[in-house]
């Protein structure tokens, strides 16, 4: 094995081994979430999944603003390791839309009385997903690496402007109209043991994304890696 | 300064004459916007939705969906006979490569919206009134803007598999803004409604035009820096 293959190997373990340790603590979250914050008043049991919903949305955010980011400077730099990294991004990135736009219904018809509802902020995350969906289905359709790398960092970047332009055209939309009355989402102010839950959860869906990411990026440095050896051949 | 927009007309130019003297993409867009507005009437209940209620969303759906199958045209062209090895050969700089297909992008989904909205008028009852100026105001800047987007994903989807398939994906996320903004701006002009009443969405329409046309210019250089 070269020594380019070896360190993409000490990476991916490294992230797995953080991804170990998130995963120890999304179960911590569990147990904290259920048996140690108390139920709120008017949603009951249903408000728990928010300690999943959240954090998962943060970090889909962050992966999705990343991928955007690395773009930018891929096509500044012209590094290839940027452009791993935001594949890695984009794939942990949608794992995590996923996460959201199943527990979101989950929670939403209990307390919304509807699976689905085009609040700003649920079409906001649907297109980021699709974005993602998008993303990663033009990468898996270019097969020269040096034109995926440019023309994906391209679609992350124009993916990256559309972001606040969704969010302003759906909240314009919505606001135009009344607001339901009953089913609203209302936004209780939260009591510091929630709060508490919540921000552990942030924290430990941060280092699952960070250990995540840093495994699929030492997998993708091995890919170039061995790409680059058989060029090589 | 005078010389870049000179350019920028030839290679637009030579892009429309190619297509005025073929029509093949002309006459097919065309025919597939009328296609889908009598599509759209069946695809109502007589009894129970006016034909006016669904006006302004059947006009955009159309706009929006003829539009996107223009777009694959421009660099498809340029795929034949490694026609764009020449033009990126030329001292055309990239800039002006991206406004000439950008003009010309325009003029066609343009020539295609100048066709549909007579047949819309017509096959959906609509009584445009004093409406007019005001929806050709909010047409050209919907489409502005995702044009530009459209311009920029072609030149990269062409070098796919599945052009067909990828473009309408990786674009019509980014069609989401202005057809909402252009739908609520046209059901209230054809309600009679006056257009200064609308500024909000005109002002938001506007911005994601000069955002996106800047950002389409400035990266779409990249896309050919081999």
């Amino acid at each position: 094995m070269t020594a380019a293959v070896l360190h993409a190997h000490r990476i991916a373990r490294r992230g797995l081994l953080l991804t170990g340790l998130a995963l120890a603590g999304v179960l911590g979250v569990y147990w904290l979430a259920l048996a140690l914050t108390p139920i709120e008043r008017w949603q009951g049991a249903a408000q728990k999944i928010l300690y999943l919903h959240a954090p998962a949305a943060w970090a889909g955010m962050l992966a999705f603003s990343l991928v955007g980011l690395a773009g930018g400077l891929y096509l500044w730099l012209r590094d290839r390791r940027l452009d791993v990294f935001a594949e890695a991004s984009a794939e942990v990135g949608l794992m995590f839309g996923a996460i959201v736009l199943t527990t979101g219904p989950l929670w939403g018809k209990p307390v919304w009385g509807a699976y689905w509802t085009w609040d700003a902020r649920l079409t906001l995350t649907l297109f980021l997903v699709f974005l993602f969906v998008g993303y990663l289905g033009l990468r898996g359709a270019l097969s020269d690496p040096e034109e995926r790398a440019r023309f994906s960092a391209v679609v992350g970047i124009l993916g990256l402007l559309l972001v606040p332009f969704v969010h302003l055209s759906v909240y314009l939309f919505r606001t135009q109209h009344p607001k339901p009355v009953l089913l609203k989402p209302s936004a209780p102010s939260m009591p510091g043991d929630m709060l508490r839950t919540l921000l552990i959860s942030v924290g430990v869906f941060t280092l699952l994304y960070v250990g995540m990411v840093t495994a699929r990026y030492g997998i993708g440095l091995m890919r170039e890696a061995a790409r680059g050896a058989a060029d090589a051949d | 300064m005078a010389e870049l927009a000179r350019l920028i007309a030839v290679l637009a130019a030579k892009d429309l004459r190619v297509e005025v003297r073929s029509r093949t993409a002309l006459v097919s867009a065309t025919v597939f916007a009328a296609l889908v507005l009598v599509v759209f009437n069946f695809a109502r209940d007589p009894a129970s939705v006016a034909p006016e209620t669904l006006a302004p969303s059947v006009l955009w759906v159309t706009f929006t969906f003829a539009a996107m199958l223009t777009f694959n045209r421009g660099f498809a062209l340029e795929r034949e006979n490694a026609a764009l090895d020449g033009l990126l050969l030329s001292p055309l700089p990239r800039g002006a490569l991206f406004f000439g297909k950008y003009l010309a992008n325009l003029g066609f989904v343009a020539t295609v919206q100048a066709v549909t909205l007579p047949l819309f008028v017509l096959f959906f009852n609509v009584g445009l009134g004093g409406a007019l100026p005001g929806l050709v105001l909010v047409t050209a800047l919907a489409t502005a803007g995702f044009v530009a987007v459209g311009t920029v994903f072609s030149a990269i989807v062409v070098r796919t598999r599945f052009a067909d398939l990828m473009l309408p994906v990786l674009l019509l996320p980014f069609l989401v803004p202005p057809i909402i903004g252009a739908v609520q701006v046209t059901t209230r002009l054809l309600a009679g409604r006056p257009l200064s009443e609308q500024v909000t969405w005109l002002r938001f329409l506007g911005v994601y035009d000069i955002a996106f046309i800047t950002l389409c210019a400035l990266v779409f250089p990249a896309l050919f820096d081999e």
